[in-house]
């Protein structure tokens, strides 16, 4: 059994089932795939590291989800919207498909019970004069009805069950998963035809709301498959937040005037430029008061974010008139674009059996390189999830029993099972070490050649000594090791193909390359463990600029 | 952090335990959850949204408030009506939100 032999747990306790559509992962994305899986007739088990319902991104905060009708020159403002932001690497395809599919799903979301406020207001125009087509979600409203819809599909959903390796036959396919329970004890190990990782992306455990579970686990057992990666370099999204506090909603801010301690105005900072608060903040503490607000506002505000003024409150500060200091917390992979590569319409992997979704896939192919904030994540959540959890549901379909598959046993990093190696690299450092390469606003924002080859030297470092380690006898210290692991390898992948971009393009900006060089107008893979590559990825996206082309 | 499960409100229903994404609770031998793991609290205010009872408080900073905070003090949470406060906020709570 492969994971008793990997991480030394009692094979008697492994939970075992046998499925037609294992997803991994239970935030939006994860809750759609398992949906439309269910819908689709097949037998589903969804699995989350933490509880279907709180998990994640999304459930904590509120988002917009890109919205729009069907009219065609609705949908044309709304996919030209992003597409130079996105440094043209958004394809008009792919995102006709996201708008349609979010679009019939966000109504069906209503007539389940989602309250959204009368009207059908869907197009904003922020402050700084940007076209935005969008919907409000409220997390914890939403992926309660999500947790009710799946179990209502007669999905099995096991809560805190992080996932440690997927299982693959000898020819490649993937046909399960492995990992431990966190609160019944011992493993659990499903056997399916087909697997939709719907991991999230990856935060580094900066503190941001709801995040710290997104630690690129789906990425790591993903690649150890032979996964390939996309838009890793756009993965440098920082957000505002009130020093003290979690609360990230950044959107507040652009009412918010930005002073140095001694009052006098932070030039150039807003909620759009976060590098000039960056650099402030390299300098010393920076505030923020939310001035800007006209007093008519406030209560429509209040109304809209619950969770931006839960800290506030608590703190007695009135945000709109008493300044607060303020910090930039590091959304990495979630609020920005990388994940994993998609080959066909249906959401699979490079790896057969193996489907992506959400945060855990790439959103180049909608937003390109630039964050379509959480708009264009919360559609993609919706869309690919639903495409996943059919491609899957087809594809197993057309599968025998993986129940006595063989399955190739490799050791994996922090994962061994010599019991030898174990404490020479706790997970608590493993992680500091991690996020000194990946938080700093002089490395990971501010991007410099040199100082990315030096961090990377830092993390292969890092990743050599993972590598060989054994799993902890404790799951939990188990797992947090293999999420330092998870951690490390994204860290490696961004950072990698970072130095291969040597332009600025969307939210990657190169120091010593500052403009966009049209020459690498394409989307850059990336993958391996050990030794990594990058290539430029053969499908070109189809713009707006193709499109006129032809016309 | 979360910081206060009172033991005045709580029915021991687990479901705290249950719905936390980072795991920080256990069921202590009386049946009342702990703060097993309060250093993995990521302050997401799931548990106080989805506590039943309104007997959950989460402090709105990222580390553990001081001992002696009144923060920490159920009495102190009560007479400042914090319990449960962001489920009602989120409309959630049994009770509407009190005027401000």
């Amino acid at each position: 059994m492969a994971l008793a032999r990997r991480s030394q747990i009692d094979p008697g306790a492994v939970r075992r089932a046998e499925t037609d559509v294992l997803v991994i992962g239970g935030g939006p994305a994860g809750c759609w795939a398992a949906l439309a899986a269910a819908e689709a007739g097949v037998d589903v088990i969804l699995v989350d590291k933490g509880y279907c319902g709180t998990s994640g991104a999304a459930a904590a905060a509120g988002h917009g989800v890109w919205y729009c009708p069907p009219d065609p020159e609705l949908r044309e403002e709304a996919m030209a919207s992003r597409e130079g932001l996105g440094g043209w690497l958004a394809d008009r395809r792919w995102s006709s498909r996201v708008l349609e599919e979010s679009f019939q799903q966000m109504n069906r979301l209503a007539t389940w019970g989602y309250p959204f406020p009368p009207g059908d207001h869907f197009r904003h125009v922020s402050a700084d004069g940007h076209v935005h087509h969008s919907k409000g979600l409220q997390g914890p409203a939403y992926m309660r009805i999500m947790r009710r819809k799946v179990v209502n599909a007669r999905v099995a959903i096991w809560d805190h069950a992080p996932v440690l390796e997927l299982l693959r036959t000898p020819d490649g396919e993937v046909v399960g998963a492995a990992g431990v329970q966190r609160q019944r004890g011992g493993a659990w190990e499903v056997r399916a035809k087909a697997v939709v990782v719907a991991t999230g992306g990856c935060t580094f455990l900066s503190g941001g709301l709801g995040c710290n579970v997104l630690t690129g686990d789906g990425y790591l057992v993903a690649a150890e498959a032979g996964a390939e990666l996309s838009g890793m370099e756009f993965s440098n999204a920082y957000a505002i937040a009130p020093a003290f506090a979690s609360v990230t909603k950044t959107a507040y801010y652009q009412y918010a005037t930005f002073t140095y301690e001694d009052g006098s105005v932070v030039p150039g900072a807003g909620w759009h430029s976060r590098s000039a608060i960056a650099r402030a903040l390299l300098e010393g503490p920076v505030y923020a008061v939310l001035d800007q607000a006209p007093e008519s506002e406030h209560e429509r505000l209040r109304r809209g974010q619950p969770n931006f003024f839960a800290p506030f409150d608590r703190a007695g500060i009135d945000p709109f008139r008493q300044r607060f200091p303020v910090t930039l917390r590091l959304e990495g992979t979630m609020r920005g674009t990388g994940g994993l590569r998609l080959v066909t319409d249906d959401c699979q992997t490079s790896v057969p059996g193996l489907f992506a979704a959400g945060d855990a896939a790439t959103r180049e192919y909608i937003c390109g390189g630039f964050t379509g904030g959480a708009s264009h994540n919360g559609a993609w959540a919706i869309a690919s999830g639903t495409f996943a959890g059919r491609g899957a549901a087809a594809l197993a379909r057309t599968r025998a029993s993986t129940a006595h598959a063989p399955v190739v046993v490799e050791a994996a990093a922090a994962l061994r099972a010599n019991g030898e190696r174990r404490a020479e690299l706790g997970w608590w450092e493993a992680t500091a070490r991690v996020k000194d390469e990946v938080l700093p606003f002089e490395k990971n924002y501010f991007r410099e050649g040199g100082r990315l080859r030096r961090a990377l030297g830092e993390l292969d470092q890092l990743w050599s000594e993972l590598g060989t380690l054994d799993a902890p006898e404790d799951p939990l210290a188990a797992v947090h090791l293999r999420e330092a692991a998870a951690m490390t390898a994204t860290a490696r992948w961004m950072y990698t193909s970072a130095l291969a971009r040597n332009e600025t393009r969307g939210m990657h900006k190169r120091l010593e390359h500052p403009t966009l060089d049209e020459a690498q107008e394409h989307r850059i893979l990336v993958g391996g463990l050990e030794r990594l590559w990058t290539r430029p990825d053969p499908r070109r996206p189809l713009t707006s600029k193709q499109l006129a082309a032809v016309a | 952090m979360i910081e206060v499960v009172s033991e005045q409100r709580c029915t021991r229903c687990d479901i705290c335990i249950r719905v936390c994404p980072t795991n920080v609770f256990e069921r202590g031998p009386d049946g009342y959850p702990v703060l097993a793991r309060q250093s993995d609290c990521q302050t997401c205010f799931m548990c106080e949204a989805w506590c039943p009872e309104e007997a959950i408080f989460v402090a709105h900073p990222v580390e553990p408030v001081p001992e002696g905070s009144p923060y920490r003090d159920p009495a102190f949470l009560e007479a400042h009506d914090l319990f449960g406060a962001y489920r009602r906020a989120i409309g959630w709570g049994r009770r509407p939100q009190p005027a401000t």
